[in-house]
């Protein structure tokens, strides 16, 4: 991927009366990709975020745009209206839904007709037109931040920038709109960067992650490459011990799905399309092995993998296996002396298909 | 007993035929109070915006100050708008010392200051991500504040009905600086006074129930627009 970046920073440096809240060397962000920021609270996402967007004076450090440095006025000007912001709070003004959602475009003078073509796209795009005359201080929670990202996306923006945009949502809601915002980023290719602090919506939203800490980015890559080596403690347990394998929905019936993994086939429950690209999340734990293949077993999927590496952790050990997919699974030390597991033996794995967790891409 | 009883009918006579000393007297209240009201409302919503808006060294001060303002006697605005527009005074030149211009600026600088720090207060209460995410959606500086204003238009009504209610009912710098001139200076409060010391208690309570119901009116259309700014 050699393209030029959409916006990029380089040795931002940002500070709140005399402390330092962000030093970033380097960041990237790739046109049609969605880049999640995640770390912990006060790690500076929002900081990074709003500095992105030409909202937060700089100490010192250089944004471009476009390929751009943005260094005058005109530029940030430019820069901002490319760029839309989505607060964690919905920030919508006293009026109607529809007037919120053409403030922005109203900003830029466009005509009537216009105006309103964009506001109805994008009701449509977060299915609340029927909402469109409704006061917003009326809103629900979950109505009100589908306005505020409307609104947002109304001005069609080169750049999308959410600030921890689903916290404060109850469960189905959380789930819905970020359906919605998944499909939307898909469709539109929209760039966008996401301040998150969960990994399932990692997972399901992002094409590259940067983990911030203190104020820096302590490392940044794709998805996969940041979930499989985590550089510290802090980003294990935010990924999990999870094993985690990108597949392909191939068939799906009955609440029961078989996802295309490597060439091979996990069965996994669930209910999603075929076609759907998932993530299938797999616990260590829940992962048996033994030295032949299991006869009637319940376990839904049966590999057999070679043992690529043997671990010896304080109370059990961790198998790293091929299995055409690599996986891990812990086993007590009495099985694994029971079992005598060398390195390079081929072993039977068995795992049930309610044990994997299956997250839509 | 009777002298109140008296007063009313009389008071009540005066208003439904319209006398026209009443309704001369009304109507240059009014205009003076009105004019007076717009201009600090121009002055004070744009001036509590800048300081609401900007940091700078000093604006725990200028706040403490307006606040102050806030309260300021009638008296002491009427007093030194006297010394100012006083004949050898700094604007002595203008040649305004009682007439109703002078009276225009003195609650003028009586209803600024209310105005000042109720908008100054309904901005910065204002969540504090709004200005951003207004910038953000590409607002320019002017249509940000704009939309702020509008974004706070409850509490700027507030003001509106807080300076008015305040100068139309205020007669310490009115009478100084207008000096009670009948046809030409002569409002409802200083009319009151006068009447009230010449012992017309007829034409005192008369001019008395015009400036509450006065008062009563402006403030009452001016809760109809609010609470159905309110309630929408």
């Amino acid at each position: 991927m050699k393209q030029s970046p959409l916006l990029s920073a380089e040795n931002l440096v940002v500070k709140r009366g005399k402390v330092t809240v962000l030093n970033v060397d380097e960041l990237k962000v790739f046109t049609g990709r969605t880049l999640a920021l995640i770390g912990p609270n006060g790690a500076g996402k929002s900081t990074l975020l709003l500095t992105l967007a030409g909202l937060l004076p700089m100490v010192s450090g250089k944004i471009y745009f476009q390929s751009r440095q943005v260094s005058s006025f005109s530029d940030l000007v430019m820069l901002r209206r490319n760029a839309a912001v989505v607060f964690q709070e919905p920030l919508l003004l006293n009026m109607s839904v529809e007037k919120n959602v053409a403030v922005g475009l109203k900003f830029r003078n466009l005509s009537r007709a216009q105006i309103k073509n964009s506001v109805d796209e994008a009701l449509a795009y977060f299915g609340i037109e029927q909402l469109a005359k409704r006061a917003a201080k009326t809103l629900s929670g979950g109505e009100s931040k589908r306005v505020s990202l409307a609104r947002a996306f109304a001005i069609k923006p080169k750049i999308i920038l959410l600030d921890e945009a689903f916290n404060s949502l109850d469960p189905p809601t959380r789930e819905a709109i970020i359906d919605d915002l998944q499909n939307i980023l898909q469709k539109t290719k929209i760039t966008a960067v996401l301040a998150l602090h969960d990994r399932e919506e990692t997972l399901r939203l992002a094409h590259d992650v940067a983990v911030m800490s203190e104020g820096k980015i302590i490392q940044q890559g794709t998805t996969a490459q940041v979930f499989h080596q985590p550089i510290n403690e802090y980003i294990a347990n935010f990924v999990g011990t999870e094993v985690i394998l990108e597949g392909v929905v191939k068939k799906s019936e009955a609440g029961l799905m078989e996802v295309a993994v490597s060439g091979h086939i996990i069965e996994a429950v669930g209910d999603f399309k075929t076609g759907q690209k998932v993530c299938c999340c797999l616990r260590p734990e829940n992962i048996t092995v033994s030295k032949t293949v299991p006869e009637k077993i319940s376990a839904r999927n049966v590999f057999k993998g070679k043992v690529l590496k043997a671990a010896r952790q304080a109370y059990f050990y961790k198998l790293t296996l091929d299995c055409g997919f690599v996986i891990s699974a812990y086993i007590t030390i009495p099985s694994f002396d029971e079992l005598n597991i060398c390195e390079g033996d081929t072993l039977a794995v068995s795992f049930k298909a309610t044990a994997v967790h299956v997250i839509k891409r | 007993m009777d002298l109140i009883l008296q007063g009313i009918i009389k008071a009540f006579h005066l208003i439904v035929s319209f006398d026209p000393e009443v309704i001369s007297i009304t109507w240059l209240s009014l205009k003076i109070s009105g004019t007076a009201t717009l201009i600090s409302l121009f002055v004070g919503v744009s001036v509590g915006v800048a300081v609401a808006l900007n940091d700078f060294f000093g604006k725990r001060l200028v706040i403490s100050i307006i606040n102050t303002g806030m309260g300021l006697p009638p008296v002491v605005v009427g007093l030194f708008v006297t010394i100012m527009i006083w004949r050898s005074g700094p604007f002595g030149f203008l040649e305004i010392l009682y007439t109703p211009y002078a009276m225009i600026i003195a609650q003028a600088v009586i209803a600024t200051p209310i105005v000042m720090g109720i908008s100054l207060a309904a901005i910065q209460n204002l969540p504090p991500n709004l200005r951003l995410q207004i910038l953000s959606l590409g607002a320019s500086r002017l249509q940000m504040v704009w939309v702020l204003v509008k974004e706070s238009r409850l509490p700027l009504l507030a003001a509106v009905m807080a300076g008015f209610g305040g100068v139309i009912s205020e007669i310490g710098a009115s009478i100084m600086v207008g000096g009670n001139i009948k046809g030409y200076t002569r409002v409802l409060t200083t009319a009151t006074v006068m009447e009230t010391g010449k012992g017309n208690f007829d034409l005192a309570i008369a001019l008395a129930i015009i400036l509450l119901l006065l008062a009563f009116t402006i403030n009452f259309l001016l809760t109809q627009i609010q609470q159905r700014q309110q309630s929408r």
